[in-house]
């Protein structure tokens, strides 16, 4: 198992975000697979996403640039009003095409776009949200060989999302917030 | 039943285009262009790769409802107000000191960025003395732009962006709306020209004081997006402006020397040398 995932994809939305806190205040210092958040956001309270979360964590936390390379050990932000596609050199594209599930940026294309890519060296997060994107990516990624974890309904502050996706997929875990900090520990 | 369409797919694909039609695609994104073809694929229902490429290959209205889909033509008026506050006090004064403006907006889609800049001239009294040259690969949305016909229902956010952007106006004074449809003043119409222009293959056609070309260099490949940054310089007369998308840059490009960018956070660069 070990330094088996190359990327880990976390996608959240509403009632996500204290999760996510959660998640990377137990992430052990020097841990070594990147990250990719992908969070439904106002576009009008912007960038503060990037600093709150770098309060949490001694990893870095970016939000990314357009054809950036994917990094070992950094925590990469989708930027809010963008699609993020990732290329098989593993540099991200950005993409100003139409909403998916009323988002931009979507979970269901940095889902379905980074499990072409990685396949069965993906893991996919998916966390509390009152919509239901995210469902499709991850029925897609499993069939890709991703493995598929979705945050418990009976914890997740808002449980449409995770429920939404359980109808559509099969989740390898569902786990609550600690289970999750936990589970990503034990991978690398 | 997942429609995969593979890699080596998207080449033949690519090279279809270019042989049949002279349309290169080639140093496009390839995650972004493979989405797009994918998606073109389920909406009209092809039942494999190769009905798809038999339709391309033979059918010319169909090619180009292949590239009018391809592309992405999502545009607004005023999009990023703060961007268009900049434009509005910082770079029309500039503007304003030329006898003759020419502005260029490089992959306008359906023009709601050039309506907005002609909307910015007006108001500044700089119209009349000015040239608005609309450009995009796609000959389909050009149509619609030169006709100034917009979804009525559009109307209240663009107007929100107008204000936000430092608009004192009625916005609805620069269009009439007749059923579902606003369309926009000939007194802007009567500035604009809208042409097809490749950015890929295309060379350079006037020079201008200002271009904008925002949320276009995303989709292409880093080299292409330095050909097309020299594109621009070429056709940038000195002194003039170059305004990106908000994820667009010039940094690390081979023209970075000869451009300041204007404020930190509006992407916003001046010719200097």
């Amino acid at each position: 198992m070990k330094d088996s995932y190359k990327l880990i994809v976390i996608g959240g939305s509403a009632g996500s975000l204290q999760v996510i806190f959660r998640i990377f205040k137990n992430i052990r210092p020097g841990f070594s697979i990147p990250f990719l958040l992908v969070l439904h956001r106002n576009v009008s309270y912007d960038s503060a996403l990037e600093q709150l979360l770098s309060f949490k964590t001694s990893m870095p936390v970016k939000e990314i640039e357009e054809k950036e390379k994917i990094d070992k050990g950094k925590i990469y932000i989708c930027p809010a009003d963008y699609h993020v596609l990732i290329e098989n050199d593993h540099s991200f594209s950005l993409d100003y095409s139409e909403k998916i599930n009323f988002s931009r940026p979507s979970i269901d294309v940095v889902f379905k776009s980074s499990s072409e890519v990685y396949k069965n060296k993906l893991l996919c997060i998916l966390l509390s949200g009152a919509n239901a994107d995210g469902a499709e990516g991850l029925r897609y990624a499993k069939e890709k060989g991703s493995l598929i974890i979705v945050q418990d309904p009976a914890e997740a502050e808002v449980s449409y999302m995770p429920e939404q996706a359980l109808e559509l997929t099969t989740a390898d875990h569902i786990l609550n917030s600690r289970d999750i900090g936990a589970f990503i520990n034990s991978l690398a | 039943m997942e429609v995969i369409i593979t890699d080596e797919e998207i080449e033949v694909l690519l090279d279809d285009m270019l042989q049949q039609y002279g349309y290169d695609f080639t140093e496009y994104s390839k995650a972004s262009f493979k989405r797009r073809i994918q998606r073109l694929f389920i909406m009209d229902k092809f039942s494999s790769f190769a009905a798809l490429r038999y339709r391309i290959k033979t059918d010319q209205d169909y090619f180009n409802h292949a590239v009018t889909e391809i592309s992405v033509n999502v545009t607004e008026m005023f999009r990023d107000p703060l961007f268009y506050k900049v434009i509005r006090e910082k770079i029309i004064p500039v503007l304003a000191t030329h006898p003759f403006i020419r502005i260029w907006h490089a992959g306008c889609a359906t023009g709601e960025e050039v309506y907005s800049m002609a909307i910015l001239l007006k108001e500044a009294n700089l119209l009349e003395r000015s040239l608005l040259y609309g450009t995009d690969l796609n000959p389909l949305v050009l149509d619609r732009a030169r006709n100034g016909i917009f979804q009525v229902n559009q109307m209240q956010q663009y107007s929100k962006n107008y204000i936000l952007s430092g608009g004192l106006q009625e916005f609805s004074s620069y269009y009439t709306a007749n059923y579902n449809l606003a369309k926009f003043n000939e007194i802007f119409q009567r500035k604009m020209i809208f042409s097809t222009h490749n950015l890929v293959s295309d060379f350079s056609f006037n020079s201008f004081q200002l271009i904008f070309c925002r949320n276009v260099l995303i989709y292409f490949e880093k080299n292409l997006q330095g050909k097309v940054l020299d594109l621009f310089d070429n056709s940038l007369d000195m002194l003039g402006f170059l305004a990106l998308g908000s994820k667009e840059s010039l940094r690390f490009s081979s023209i970075a020397h000869k451009y300041k960018q204007l404020e930190d956070r509006e992407k916003i660069w001046r010719k200097l040398k």
